[in-house]
């Protein structure tokens, strides 16, 4: 369960989020939507503890993010977004390297790591170094690294950037499975479709505001909008300007 | 804590190893960029000395029915006089064509000049911009002024004066320098070697602690992780250090090994760097490997980029040569002050060990002593950078 009250960033002059809040709950898929620039990006940073906010608190299952951000790096899987692997360790090595990280005691890595590759479907290219993996390739890694402690929340940024159809629709697929388990899964999207498709909340962002917070059907209603494009441009032209 | 930091250096020691053209320029490129510079300034020396002394050289000779006596003086020296060109415009052009380095004219008069014991005239043509020919037209020009020398003397005691009239002064050197104590004048730049070397062997790695990690992405995801910053960043200079560790071990072995090809005691040296030696080296100089690591590391966390950070840690390669440098110019002597100047410190015991003589204990404490306080303040330093947002660039 992710909580965001009011958050605020600024990078120099640039006021990037101005009172983000919204949740995330347990079992449920929320897609942060919003134009390139709006803000995304920068409240799932202060939300897995790289950056602090300049006001507002978030909480990761009630552990807050800057009084008790070990507590809450513990609770989540973050990918940011064009997350590398070491290119001269294994897809096995890199997701074993995080395993250890995080504390995993040293005679269950090993099954660990083996469930997460097999959740993830990496088997064929696990022991091969990672260097000349394909972006799909890469990304799948990356998730797999950042699943295996097993985290009950899971904070994506834009993760389906580059990838292929197929590897597009694995991902779907994983997060589909992760709600099933009961997991809190927020992730962001550039791509209305994607973000329709899959989640139960979407919150629409833009100029680093919340445009609007609602499921689709709700979105549609409030915006008088049948299609979700129309109702997505709608809600972020409300927004006033930086 | 000491299992994440363990679990880090583990990952960054293996991530390094893979990485075999970085560990081939880490590990071989600097601990062997010294003995070999070092062997090729040494054997260069060396042949030039020889080449003073005891080579005989063929000096072409113009009018050589003039000066009989003189040749046969000439050849007692180790000189052996040929036929040179046919006359002396001749000579000139085959001295600046290169076809001979020096020639030595004895003109038609010079016979005359000589029973008049008037001044008698010879020319020594040669191209002193060319080395080879300086030094080879210098050995004949003192074969020369040791024969007027020796003339000088018959003629004073045939006209009844003691030739010792010509030499007011009587003038001796007394060499106090050991043959160790000479070889620390050459050694002394073979401790910037071991410290170029020990930098060398954890730059890749300090970068890539930063501005690396940064640039792969790889950066983000492991900030995201729960483990602290500090256990990452020590971790991280933990394997830094070990590399750094290995290059002044590789370093210090190769020069030993070095030493022992290289004709030194022809040069009248015998430096001392027996294992012992080596051994007390990789000592004195230990302390400097935390304090160049966290140097290194602190440099690159600022850079953009890994490229930037190769840039400005070149520099860093080149700063511990300051305070040596300034010191060997004005070539002063050991003060215990110096010793709170890391790799001045260093380089000064190491000076003292190779003339093999004794050190003081507390300049080697201070020297320790400052380098890894000054190691311990910038790794502090690093580890508050490393806590900044601005870090992820």
């Amino acid at each position: 369960m992710i909580k965001v009250e009011g958050i605020h960033k600024s990078f120099g002059k640039v006021h990037a989020v101005r009172g983000v809040s919204f949740e995330a709950p347990d079992g449920k898929i929320t897609g942060l939507l919003g134009p390139n620039g709006a803000g995304k990006s920068t409240t799932l940073r202060v939300l897995y503890t790289v950056l602090r906010p300049d006001q507002g608190h978030a909480s990761i299952d009630g552990a807050d993010v800057v009084t008790q951000s070990l507590d809450a790096r513990r609770r989540i899987g973050a990918l940011p977004h064009g997350a590398g692997l070491y290119p001269h360790l294994t897809a096995r090595e890199n997701v074993a390297y995080y395993a250890r990280l995080c504390g995993i005691d040293a005679a269950s890595i090993e099954e660990r790591v083996d469930d997460i590759i097999g959740l993830l479907e990496i088997g064929d290219f696990a022991d091969r170094r990672s260097k000349g993996f394909s972006q799909g390739q890469r990304t799948k890694v990356a998730l797999a690294r950042s699943l295996v402690h097993d985290p009950q929340n899971i904070i994506l940024d834009e993760p389906s950037n580059g990838l292929d159809v197929m590897a597009t629709r694995s991902l779907r697929d994983l997060i589909l499975k992760l709600k099933d388990d009961g997991r809190c899964v927020l992730f962001s999207s550039h791509v209305m479709q994607e973000v329709a498709a899959l989640c139960d909340d979407i919150c629409i962002i833009a100029n680093g505001r919340v445009a609007i917070d609602d499921s689709a059907d709700g979105i549609r209603q409030r915006t008088g909008c049948d299609d979700l494009e129309d109702a997505f441009v709608k809600a972020i032209r409300r927004v006033p300007p930086a | 804590m000491m299992r994440t930091l363990l679990t880090v250096f583990r990952k960054e020691v293996l991530d390094n190893v893979r990485d075999r053209r970085t560990l081939a320029s880490a590990l071989i490129m600097g601990p062997l960029f010294g003995p070999l510079l070092f062997a090729f300034v040494i054997n260069l020396s060396i042949e030039r000395s020889l080449d003073d002394a005891e080579r005989v050289i063929d000096l072409p000779v113009i009018g050589q029915e003039h000066a009989p006596n003189l040749l046969r003086y000439l050849e007692s020296r180790n000189i052996d006089v040929v036929d040179g060109p046919a006359d002396r415009d001749a000579a000139l052009d085959a001295v600046s064509a290169g076809e001979h380095d020096v020639v030595l004219v004895i003109p038609e008069e010079f016979a005359e000049q000589f029973i008049d014991s008037v001044p008698a005239r010879v020319e020594v043509i040669a191209d002193q911009s060319n080395s080879q020919a300086d030094r080879q037209a210098r050995r004949v020009r003192g074969a020369l002024r040791a024969y007027s020398q020796e003339l000088a003397s018959i003629r004073l005691t045939a006209r009844g004066v003691s030739p010792l009239a010509l030499r007011p002064l009587n003038i001796d050197d007394v060499d106090m320098s050991t043959p160790s104590g000479r070889s620390a004048m050459l050694l002394g730049m073979m401790s910037y070697f071991f410290i170029f070397a020990l930098l060398m062997g954890g730059m890749y790695l300090a970068i890539d602690t930063t501005a690396g990690e940064r640039e792969r992405g790889s950066l983000e995801p492991l900030l995201a992780l729960p483990v602290t910053r500090n256990q990452l960043l020590l971790g991280k200079l933990a394997a830094t250090c070990v590399f750094m560790a290995l290059s002044l071990a590789l370093s210090l072995g190769s020069f030993f090994v070095a030493l022992k090809f290289m004709p030194l005691d022809e040069l009248g040296m015998t430096p001392n760097f027996g294992p012992v030696t080596v051994g007390a080296a990789f000592l004195v100089l230990a302390p400097f490997i935390l304090l160049g690591a966290a140097v290194m590391t602190l440099v690159a966390s600022f850079t953009k980029s890994y490229r930037e950070a190769q840039t400005w840690l070149s520099v860093v390669l080149l700063a511990p040569t300051l305070p040596i440098l300034i010191v060997s110019i004005l070539t002063l002597r050991p003060r215990l002050e110096f010793m709170f100047v890391p790799s001045l410190s260093q380089h000064l015991l190491l000076v003292d060990m190779v003339k093999n003589e004794p050190l003081d204990p507390l300049h080697v404490a201070i020297s320790a002593g400052s380098t890894l306080l000054l190691g311990g303040l910038l790794t502090w330093i690093c580890a508050r950078l490393y806590r900044r947002e601005g870090l992820l660039g």
